[in-house]
C-alpha cells in the first residue's frame, strides 16, 4: 500500500494545499469568532453559526476564490439548483481533530469543508455536495466524508441521482487515517450506487491524490478548462519520482483528460457555463435505474423526412464523411451533447432526443482514422453503452466501420481484451437497440455495433451499406490468390457482397430504408419498443473482460 | 405543439429563478430582421408550369405543340433552362461530373450521363466527353448554360461539324467577341464608344500601363466573369497584377493573354441584353443595372437602372444592336458597358451567353431568354419588335454566394447545406438555384447558391420583397452573403440609387462588419431573445408524464456585449406578468408568435410589427446575446476573460482552396506584408502575406495540396 500513503502525502505538495490554507486563516477565524458563547441564547448561537456556516472560509478567502475565476461552493449549488430549492444538510456539522490545535475554536467551521443537501433542478430531485476550497482547501476530513456519504445514502434509498462538485486539495492531513477512511467510505458508495442512480462528477478546481477515484467511479466526469485539474500525484512529486517537468495544467488539467487519457467525459469554459450545461445535461438523464428516460416537449416532428440524408453517404466508398451531420440532422432539434468530443474521435457517443425520448446515440466516425475500432474507441463506447443499459435509455447505434485496427499498438496494447468491453456491453444490452449501418460493416466489428447477432431490436440497412467481412480488394486477393483473373474477381465481389442484400436475405437486417425515412422509422421503432422486457439470466454480476 | 406565452400569473410570483439564455447551443443567435411589407403588389401570379417563377410572366410557347421542337437538348447544370425545355415539350439530357451526379439538374432531366470527375477540365470542359454524350443520347441540340463552354468557339464548332444545334450565337461572333483585344476592334468599326487603352497582345505591361496613364485594368483577354481581372494604380501593382492575371487566366481559360485599359473611376456598369435571330432582327431588351460589385464580380443587380433616362437607354441600346448586327449575332446576348458620371458610355465587352442575371430582364419584359433562344436556334424569326419591349415593373436580383462576407466582401466557403430552405412561401420570388438540402458546396465549382430574384410594381415593393426574401430565406452548413446581401439593398445610397461599382469599399472602407443595430433594434433583439429564452425555458421544465410545478423567472439580465453600445451594460429585462410583454431599458414591448423551437424560422410580432427571427447554431452568430438570471450575470463577473491564441505569427488559410505557390522556407526572413504562399480557391488565387516581420520557424503546406479553412500555412518566430 506504499502508493496510497506516496499519492495521498503528495497532497501537500499541491499548489493550493491545506498547510498553506491553515496557515493564514488563523488571524481571520479570531475576527470570525470574538463572542463568548454564554452570553448569547440558543436561537441566537443558531442565527450565529447558520451565519458562519454561510460564509465558509470567510470573505478574504471568498474574495481569494473568486480572484481565481472560482466559484465558491455555496455559489455553485445556488446557480446549479432551481431558486430557493436547496435544502441544506449539516450545516452545524464540525470536524472532530484534536490534533495540531485544530480543536481550537478558530479552527472549527460549521459544516466543514463541503455542503451537501439537496434539491431540484428543473424541478427533478437531485442530491449534491459541493466542496467548500475556503475552509483548509476543501480538505477531505471524517466529518467532509460523512456528509457526503448521508447525501449519497439518501440518494439511493429514494432514487435521485447524485452530483458532486469537487473542489478540494485533498486530505485533512491533521487527520490522519480517519480521512482516508472517510474516502474510503465514499468509494464504497460510488462503487454501490454505480447503476443505481446516475452519479456526476464536475471538478471545479484541484482535485487530487486518492480522492481522484470518487470521481472515476461516477458515471460521468466534467471539468471546468483551466481551474481544474485531476492527477494522482501532483507535479512536484512527479518532479522528485520520476524526474518529469510538467505543469499542473499539462499533467491533469482539463484539455489532458478530455482529449489525452480520456479520464473526463467534457470541459466546460468556466464556473458559469459548466453549472448551466450541467442543468442541461441532466434533463437527459432519469433519476434511477427504475425510472425510465425522461420524455421532454418535442417540437421536431417525429416524422420529419431528412432529404439531406439521401446524399450524405459519398458515392465513392474512400470518402470520408461526417456522422455528426447523420447525428444532427436525425435527432430532435439538432440538439446533442456529446459525451468526450475530444478523445477517441474515430467513434462518437453522446446524448440526444427523438420525439422527445432520452436515447443513447453511438456512432463510428469516418472522419477519423475511417471510423476504425481501436483500444480508445471501445472502451470509450463500451462504457457508455453500459450506462445507457444501466439506465434504461435506448442505444441507436450508426455504423460505418471497416474493422478493427492492426498493428503491434493495438495487438501490445490489448486490442482483443478491450475491443471485447465494446462487444460485451452492446451483448449485455436489454434496452431498446437500433442500428442503422450506413456503409460498411466489415469484419467482427461488424458483429461488435449492436449487430442483430447481439440482440439488436432493429437494424436497418442504408442502400449505400455494405456487410462483408472485408472489402473486395482484399477478399479477392484472398479469394484468388495468384490468380489472373482480379479484376473481374473484383467486380463479382462487389457486386455480390458491396450491398446490403446478403445480410438482407438472411434477415440480419429487417429492412433496407431510404436514408431521408431514417428519423421517422427510429421514432416509430422507439414507440414501439418502449415496452420492451428482455432479462439477462440470474447471476451474482457478470465478468466482464476488464 | 408550441409553447405560447400564455402563462398564468401565478407563476411568476415563483420568487428569483437562475436562467439564461445560452443562444450559443440550443438557440443560436439571432438574424435581425425589418418590418416586413403587408402590402403585396399587384403582380401576384404564379405560373403552375415553373415552380420558382413567382411573378414572372412567361410569354406563351407559341411553337410549342408543334412537331419541329421534338428535340433532345444536352445541357450543364442548368436548372432554369430545363424547366423551360420541360415547357416546351422539349427532353433534356444533364450532363454532370460525378461530384454533381444528385444534383437538381440531374434529377431534372429526362436522362443523366456523366462526363468525368470533379476538376472541371476534366468533365464540364471536356469537349470530347460532352460530345460523346451527345452522340450516345442523340441530342439534336446543346445548351451550353454560363460558364464553362458557353463562349467556347471550338466546342460550337465541333457541334456545327457534327450538325447539333448550338444554343447560342454562331461561331464567327463568339469568335469575334469572345477575343476582347478582338471585340474592341469590331466594336470601334461599329461605331460603339470604345475606352481608351492598348488593343493588342500585352507583352510590356510597365511600358503600356505608362502610356495609358494610371489606373489601369488588366484583365484576361480570354476572360470574364471578374478572373484574371485585376486594377493597377502603380508600377509595383502593374507587374504583381500582371502576374497573376497571366497565371489565373492561363488555369482559367487555358489562354494566358492580357490586354490593359484605362481604368474608369467611379463608373456604373450597366448592360444590354440584345436578342437576335438568324434573319438580321435584333432587338435590344433594356438595361441591367449590375454596378454592385467585389473584386470585379456581380453582387446585386436590378433592371431597369435607376440612372438611365430614356435616351440614353435608347442610345445604348442601338449601339449594342449595331454591334451584333455587326458581327451577324443570333440569340441571346449581353453588351456590357461602364457608364460614367456623366451618362457618358463605352463599350467594355459582349458575352455571347446568356447571362447569370437574365432573369430580372424576363422578369420586366415578360420574355423567356431560354425559351428565345431555342427559337432563335431552331432557326424561327423573332416574334417582336423593338417597340414591342416594355419595361413592367422592377426586378432586383441578388447573388447568394457561399462565402464569408467578412472576409474581402467574400472570400469563399465550403461546405454541406444542413439545412436549406428557399423563400418560396413569398409571391413574386423567384429562386434560380442548382442545390438542394444535402448538397455540398465544393472547392471545384463557383460557390454561388442561387439567385434570388424579386419582382414588384416599383423599385421599392421589389427592395421590400427583397428584404423578406433575404430574411425567409434558410442557409445552414456553409457560411453565406445573405447578412451583406440585405445590408446592401436596404443602405440609403444603394435606395437612392447612388451607387457605382466602388460602392462596396467605399460604403465600408474597413471591411464589411455586419449589420449595425440602432437602439431600437438592440432593444427588440434583446426582448426577442428574452422571450425565445422563456418558451424554451418553460419546455425544459415539462416533462411529459410527471406535473410541473415550477414557475417563470420574474427578471432577466442581459449580459454586457460589445454589440449592444446604447444600452447601459448590463440591461434589465424584465418579462411582466402580463405576458407576451418584456421590458428592456425601461421601455415595454409586447413579443408574440408561435414558439416553435424546432423551426429555423421564427415569425415574431414586436409591439405588433412583425419581424423574421432566424435561430442559428454555433459560429454563424451574428449577435451574442446571454440571457441571464440576476445571480448568473453577477457571478460572471467573477470569470475570467479568456486569452486568444496570439494568430500575429501563425498564418492560416482564409478559405479552403489549394495551395499554388509557397514563397517561403522555414529560416527565412519575411518582412510584413510579403507573400508566403498562394492559395487558390473557386479559381481565384490569393496571395497571402506575413502579418509581421519575422523569421519563418516552420511551413505546414506546400504546393499543389489542398487546404480547408483554418488549416495552418506557416508559422513565424
Amino acid at each position: 500500500h506504499l502508493w496510497l500513503r506516496t499519492s495521498f502525502g503528495g497532497l501537500a505538495r499541491v499548489k493550493h494545499g491545506v498547510v498553506a490554507a491553515t496557515a493564514s486563516q488563523v488571524s481571520l477565524q479570531q475576527q470570525c469568532r470574538r463572542y463568548a458563547v454564554g452570553q448569547l441564547s440558543v436561537k441566537e448561537r443558531i442565527d450565529k453559526k447558520r451565519q458562519e456556516a454561510l460564509l465558509g472560509g470567510g470573505q478574504p478567502r471568498i474574495d481569494a476564490q473568486h480572484k481565481k475565476g472560482k466559484l465558491t461552493a455555496r455559489e455553485r449549488i445556488e446557480l446549479l439548483l432551481d431558486p430557493e430549492s436547496f435544502v441544506e444538510y449539516d450545516m452545524f456539522v464540525e470536524h472532530r481533530c484534536s490534533d495540531f490545535g485544530m480543536e481550537q475554536d478558530r479552527n472549527k467551521f460549521p459544516g466543514d469543508s463541503v455542503v451537501t443537501g439537496q434539491g431540484r433542478i428543473n424541478g427533478r430531485l437531485v442530491y449534491v455536495f459541493s466542496q467548500d476550497f475556503t475552509v483548509f482547501g476543501g480538505s477531505l476530513s471524517g466529518a467532509h466524508a460523512q456528509k457526503i456519504c448521508k447525501v449519497m445514502d439518501q440518494a439511493m434509498m429514494v432514487g435521485a441521482p447524485v452530483i458532486g462538485l469537487n473542489d478540494s486539495g485533498g486530505a485533512r492531513i491533521q487527520e490522519g487515517v480517519e480521512s482516508l477512511a472517510g474516502y474510503a467510505d465514499i468509494f464504497l458508495r460510488n462503487v454501490l450506487a454505480s447503476g443505481v442512480v446516475p452519479q456526476i462528477s464536475m471538478i471545479m478546481g484541484p482535485c487530487a491524490g486518492g480522492a481522484v477515484y470518487s470521481p472515476a467511479l461516477t458515471d460521468f466526469t466534467f471539468m471546468v478548462k483551466d481551474t481544474s485539474y485531476l492527477f494522482i500525484t501532483g507535479p512536484d512529486v512527479v518532479k522528485s519520482v520520476t524526474n518529469e517537468d510538467v505543469t499542473q495544467e499539462e499533467l491533469g488539467g482539463a484539455k489532458t483528460h478530455t482529449a489525452v487519457s480520456g479520464v473526463a467525459h467534457y470541459a466546460f469554459e468556466n464556473d458559469v457555463d459548466a453549472l448551466l450545461n450541467l442543468r442541461d445535461f441532466f434533463n437527459f438523464l432519469p433519476l434511477s435505474n427504475q425510472d425510465a428516460a425522461p420524455v421532454m416537449e418535442s417540437h421536431d416532428p417525429s416524422d420529419r423526412l431528412v432529404p439531406a440524408m439521401d446524399t450524405i453517404v459519398p458515392s465513392e466508398t474512400t470518402k470520408a464523411y461526417d456522422m455528426l451531420d447523420i447525428i444532427h440532422a436525425i435527432v430532435d432539434e439538432k440538439n446533442f451533447f456529446e459525451i468526450m468530443p475530444s478523445y477517441a474521435k474515430n467513434i462518437v457517443v453522446g446524448f440526444a432526443r427523438m420525439d422527445g425520448r432520452t436515447v443513447g446515440i453511438v456512432g463510428n466516425q469516418p472522419k477519423v482514422a475511417s471510423g476504425c475500432l481501436d483500444i480508445n474507441s471501445s472502451v470509450k463506447g463500451a462504457r457508455f453503452v453500459r450506462f445507457c443499459d444501466a439506465f434504461n435509455i435506448p442505444i441507436i447505434t450508426f455504423v460505418d466501420v471497416p474493422g478493427f485496427l492492426p498493428g503491434t499498438a493495438q495487438e501490445y496494447g490489448g486490442i482483443i481484451r478491450h475491443g471485447a468491453k465494446l462487444l460485451y456491453a452492446f451483448a449485455e444490452a436489454t434496452v431498446p437497440k437500433i442500428t442503422i449501418i450506413t456503409r460498411n460493416a466489415y469484419g467482427g466489428a461488424y458483429d461488435v455495433m449492436s449487430s442483430k447477432h447481439l440482440r439488436g431490436d432493429v437494424n436497418y440497412a442504408w442502400p449505400s451499406a455494405e456487410v462483408a467481412v472485408m472489402g473486395a480488394k482484399g477478399a479477392v486477393q484472398i479469394i484468388f490468390r495468384g490468380k489472373d483473373s482480379q479484376v473481374e474477381a473484383e467486380a463479382e465481389y462487389v457486386e455480390k457482397f458491396a450491398n446490403p442484400f446478403p445480410a438482407a436475405v438472411r434477415g440480419f437486417v429487417d429492412d433496407i430504408i431510404e436514408p431521408s425515412t431514417t428519423r421517422k422509422r427510429i421514432c416509430r421503432d422507439l414507440e414501439v419498443l418502449a415496452s420492451k422486457k428482455q432479462v439477462n439470466p440470474w447471476k451474482k454480476h457478470a465478468n466482464m473482460p476488464l | 405543439m408550441s409553447v405560447g406565452l400564455q402563462v398564468s400569473p401565478e407563476w411568476w410570483v415563483a420568487g428569483p429563478y437562475q436562467w439564461r439564455l445560452s443562444l450559443v447551443r440550443t438557440s443560436g443567435g439571432c438574424r435581425w430582421s425589418v418590418p416586413v411589407e403587408a402590402a403585396a403588389g399587384p403582380y401576384q401570379w404564379r405560373l403552375p408550369l415553373v415552380r420558382t417563377s413567382g411573378g414572372c410572366r412567361w410569354s406563351v410557347p407559341v411553337e410549342a405543340d408543334a412537331g419541329p421542337y421534338q428535340w433532345r437538348l444536352t445541357l450543364p447544370a442548368l436548372p432554369q433552362v430545363m424547366k423551360t425545355c420541360r415547357m416546351m415539350g422539349i427532353q433534356t439530357v444533364a450532363v454532370h461530373s460525378d461530384v454533381d451526379a444528385s444534383a437538381v439538374h440531374v434529377k431534372m432531366a429526362d436522362q443523366a450521363v456523366c462526363v468525368g470527375p470533379a476538376p472541371t477540365n476534366q468533365s464540364y470542359l471536356n469537349m470530347d466527353a460532352i460530345m460523346e454524350a451527345v452522340r450516345s443520347t442523340g441530342a439534336q441540340a446543346v445548351h451550353p448554360g454560363y460558364g464553362f463552354l458557353s463562349e467556347n468557339k471550338e466546342f460550337a464548332r465541333r457541334l456545327a461539324a457534327e450538325g447539333v444545334a448550338f444554343i447560342g450565337p454562331d461561331t464567327h461572333a463568339i469568335q469575334a467577341m469572345g477575343d476582347k483585344i478582338e471585340s474592341k476592334l469590331i466594336a470601334k468599326a461599329a461605331q460603339v464608344n470604345t475606352i481608351p487603352g492598348f488593343d493588342g497582345v500585352v507583352e510590356d505591361a510597365v511600358r503600356i500601363a505608362l502610356d495609358i496613364g494610371y489606373p489601369v485594368m488588366i484583365k484576361a483577354s480570354a476572360g470574364g466573369g471578374g478572373k484574371g481581372m485585376r486594377i493597377a494604380w502603380n508600377e509595383e501593382e502593374t507587374r504583381d497584377g500582371f502576374r497573376f492575371s497571366t497565371q489565373e487566366a492561363a488555369s482559367s481559360f487555358g489562354d494566358s493573354r492580357l490586354l490593359i485599359e484605362k481604368f474608369i473611376d467611379n463608373p456604373r456598369h450597366i448592360e444590354i441584353q440584345v436578342l437576335a435571330d438568324k434573319h438580321g432582327n435584333a432587338l435590344w431588351l433594356n438595361e441591367r443595372e449590375c454596378s454592385i460589385q467585389r473584386r470585379n464580380q456581380k453582387v446585386v443587380e436590378e433592371a431597369p437602372s435607376t440612372f438611365l433616362d430614356a435616351d440614353t437607354r435608347r442610345a445604348m441600346g442601338e449601339q449594342a444592336v449595331q454591334l451584333a448586327q455587326a458581327v451577324q449575332y443570333s440569340s441571346a446576348g449581353t453588351v456590357e458597358f461602364l457608364v460614367d458620371s456623366h451618362k457618358n458610355f463605352y463599350f467594355l465587352e459582349m458575352n455571347t451567353r446568356l447571362q447569370v442575371e437574365h432573369p430580372i430582364t424576363e422578369l420586366i419584359t415578360g420574355l423567356d431568354l431560354v425559351q428565345q433562344m431555342i427559337r432563335v436556334a431552331k432557326g424561327y424569326p423573332l416574334l417582336h419588335k423593338q417597340e414591342d419591349i416594355p419595361i413592367n415593373g422592377w426586378a432586383i436580383e441578388s447573388r447568394v454566394y457561399a462565402e464569408d462576407p467578412y472576409k474581402s466582401f467574400g472570400l469563399p466557403s465550403i461546405g454541406r447545406l444542413s439545412q436549406y430552405q428557399e423563400p418560396l412561401n413569398l409571391s413574386n420570388v423567384r429562386v434560380d438555384s442548382g442545390i438542394s438540402e444535402g448538397s455540398d458546396i465544393s472547392i471545384y465549382y463557383d460557390p454561388m447558391i442561387s439567385k434570388l430574384v424579386t419582382y414588384g410594381a416599383t423599385r421599392a415593393e421589389a427592395l421590400s420583397k427583397m428584404e423578406d426574401a433575404l430574411d425567409n430565406y434558410v442557409i445552414r452548413g456553409v457560411t453565406h452573403n445573405i447578412p451583406l446581401l440585405r445590408e446592401i439593398i436596404t443602405h440609403p445610397r444603394f435606395i437612392s440609387g447612388d451607387i457605382s461599382t466602388n460602392f462596396l469599399p467605399e460604403v465600408y472602407p474597413d471591411g464589411f462588419n455586419g449589420h449595425q443595430l440602432t437602439a431600437g433594434g438592440q432593444r427588440e433583439l434583446l426582448a426577442s431573445a428574452a422571450a425565445l429564452h422563456v418558451s424554451a425555458q418553460l419546455r425544459a421544465q415539462t416533462f411529459l408524464g410527471t406535473i410541473s410545478s415550477l414557475g417563470l423567472p420574474p427578471s432577466l439580465c442581459v449580459c454586457p456585449s460589445p454589440f449592444f453600445p446604447c444600452l447601459p451594460p448590463s440591461a434589465c429585462v424584465c418579462p411582466s406578468p402580463s405576458l407576451p410583454q418584456v421590458e428592456v431599458g425601461g421601455e415595454s414591448l409586447v413579443v408574440s408568435g408561435e414558439w416553435d423551437l424546432a423551426s429555423p424560422l421564427l415569425p415574431l410580432k414586436i409591439n405588433n410589427t412583425p419581424r423574421m427571427l432566424q435561430v442559428l447554431q454555433g459560429l454563424q452568430l451574428l449577435f451574442k446575446v446571454r440571457v441571464l438570471s440576476p445571480l448568473a450575470a453577477e457571478l460572471s463577473s467573477f470569470m475570467p476573460e479568456k486569452v486568444p491564441e496570439d494568430t500575429s505569427s501563425i498564418l492560416r488559410s482564409p478559405m479552403p482552396g489549394s495551395v499554388v505557390a509557397v514563397s517561403v522556407k522555414p529560416g527565412d526572413t519575411v518582412a510584413e506584408g510579403q507573400e508566403i504562399c498562394v492559395i487558390e480557391a473557386m479559381k481565384m488565387q490569393n496571395s497571402m502575406t506575413a502579418a509581421k516581420t519575422g523569421k519563418v520557424k516552420s511551413v505546414h503546406c506546400k504546393a499543389g495540396e489542398t487546404v480547408g479553412e483554418g488549416d495552418l500555412l506557416v508559422e513565424l518566430e
